[in-house]
């Protein structure tokens, strides 16, 4: 070893590069390893299900008689109000779990772990994007596994619409998700956490169509109204809601999908070691 | 390259080259830039200025070729201590992009190495801290990097264990010929024969055979001729121009 300037010449190895089986192993390896998590994280199976399973046997039962639905689409005829909250709640189980998965990369952080993810020679974007597409798959899971005990609750969407909600749960997830990977390199302490409840969480799904209609909403208060509308909460909603009645809210499509790119790219910027946040305060 | 958190200069205009097959210790005491320094090397985080070449690779534009050459052991533990031993390195496998068939060859090669055959299917939260090191190790050395660099590895570890940890390491130079650069401020580790570089508050103050600074300095082991060095070296943190 000598002490000399790096201008020196150093002659570089052949350029290998990756194959498309490497990439494919290596998304495979996240998923498994996201799978491995949530398996090992029973608790965090039955929270997401005990959740929206208390809004749905206690809350909306409760109210069934205070709050009316009219028919607005994508129903056809009177609903339960059950059946209304359903989508709200499915769209809830995935904005915990974008905000577990947000967790889960501070925590990462904190215990070192993620540095093992971050130093993978695969670029940054597709190990991000990995990671997202894993939590993805997992809350797809947990909205499953209630719809079908919704189902032994009397919330039955045609059988059709167990399928054409798919695409519009990994829309959804996605984004939720990508907005708790932003948020993930936003909080510095695992202590912060309880922030992103109080300010993100709660917000985002009482300020939305999850709970009550928006014409609901905008006869009692226009302001909220406007937020609710600005909510990308709300645009996750509907589009679970239509498509879990196999049709296509197009509005929600492109709300979600423009949310998705922005979040995405918002959390590619700050884990880019030249750019982001991470670098600027030492704490990958 | 240079580096500095906020007005915080941390490296300050560090410059050196590790030659194949060496065994090199950046030495320095707590605060020193090792960490940083390792964090710019594994692009956590970017250089403020300069460039970092592994292979000949540099670390910004050709991140993934630099560090698929590159082993890393993290001072901080990195395992995941809800998986078992073989499970960590199958991840760190796949995230090299090593098939599981392969990577469980290469794990089997790699542990036996560190002498923990037959600990596979341990939980890692299992393992001492010495074993879990050595875990960290082998997992680094398991895509068959050129260059393993390890940050404070030894640090926390009781006698035994740091011995153990020094003795694989030297022999993975020996008889692999693999490169090696090892942080550390714990000068009794150092044999005349190793290169080392002593990084003071960001700055290289010396770099050679440790034998040879030693010399150079006038002194009788590397603890003398640190101590020199140190003495010697500028006592305020340099500021960054505002």
């Amino acid at each position: 070893m000598t002490s000399a300037p790096l201008s020196i010449p150093i002659r570089a190895e052949p350029r290998r590069g990756f194959t498309l089986r490497e990439y494919a192993i290596c998304f495979k390896g996240i998923v498994w390893r996201e799978g491995l998590r949530f398996l090992h994280q029973r608790g965090r199976f039955v929270s997401a299900l005990v959740r929206p399973l208390v809004w749905l046997l206690i809350f909306a039962a409760g109210f069934r008689s205070v709050l009316g639905v009219s028919i607005i689409p994508p129903y056809q005829t009177y609903i339960l109000y059950e059946e209304y909250i359903t989508p709200g709640l499915v769209a809830m189980i995935q904005l915990f779990n974008g905000m577990q998965s947000s967790l889960s990369m501070v925590y990462d952080r904190e215990m070192g772990n993620m540095r093992i993810l971050l130093v993978s020679p695969l670029p940054r974007w597709f190990i991000l994007v990995s990671k997202l597409l894993a939590g993805t798959a997992v809350s797809v899971i947990q909205v499953y596994a209630y719809l079908l005990i919704a189902w032994f609750w009397g919330i039955e969407p045609p059988l059709l619409g167990y399928l054409t909600v798919l695409p519009a749960l990994i829309l959804s997830g996605m984004m939720l998700g990508a907005l708790g990977m932003l948020l993930s390199s936003m909080i510095r302490q695992l202590e912060n956490f309880a922030g992103v409840m109080n300010f993100v969480i709660f917000p985002m799904f009482f300020a939305s169509s999850a709970l009550y209609p928006l014409w609901r909403v905008q006869e009692t208060s226009p302001v909220l109204y406007v937020i609710c509308q600005l909510n990308p909460f709300t645009y996750a909603v509907e589009l679970i809601r239509f498509a879990l009645y196999g049709e296509v809210d197009w509005k929600s499509v492109l709300v979600t999908l423009g949310c998705l790119a922005a979040f995405l790219a918002g959390a590619l910027l700050a884990y880019d070691p030249s750019k982001g946040l991470i670098g600027r305060r030492g704490a990958a | 390259m240079t580096h500095a958190y906020g007005s915080r200069v941390a490296l300050d205009d560090v410059s050196f080259v590790v030659g194949r097959g060496s065994c090199t210790a950046l030495l320095g005491l707590n605060g020193a830039g090792k960490t940083t320094l390792f964090s710019l090397v594994t692009r956590l985080f970017a250089a403020r200025k300069g460039r970092i070449r592994v292979l000949g690779f540099d670390v910004e534009r050709d991140s993934g070729e630099a560090l698929r050459r590159l082993g890393v052991v993290f001072q901080a533990r990195t395992l995941d201590l809800d998986l078992t031993v073989a499970q960590n390195l199958r991840y760190h496998a796949a995230l090299h992009g090593i098939a599981s068939a392969e990577a469980s060859l290469r794990a089997a090669e790699t542990l036996g190495r560190m002498d923990l055959a037959g600990r596979s299917s341990e939980k890692a939260r299992n393992l001492s801290g010495g074993q879990m090191r050595r875990v960290e190790i082998a997992r680094a050395l398991l895509h068959h990097p050129e260059l393993l660099i390890l940050d404070e590895p030894t640090v926390g570890l009781d006698i035994n264990s740091r011995a153990a940890i020094l003795r694989h390491i030297r022999e993975l130079v020996a008889t692999s010929g693999q490169t090696v650069l090892w942080a550390t401020h714990l000068l009794d580790e150092i044999e005349p024969a190793d290169e080392v570089i002593v990084l003071h508050r960001g700055r290289v103050l010396a770099a050679g055979r440790a034998e040879a600074v030693i010399k150079a300095q006038g002194a009788v082991d590397i603890a003398g001729a640190f101590a020199a060095l140190t003495k010697a070296a500028p006592s305020e943190n340099a500021e960054l121009p505002a």
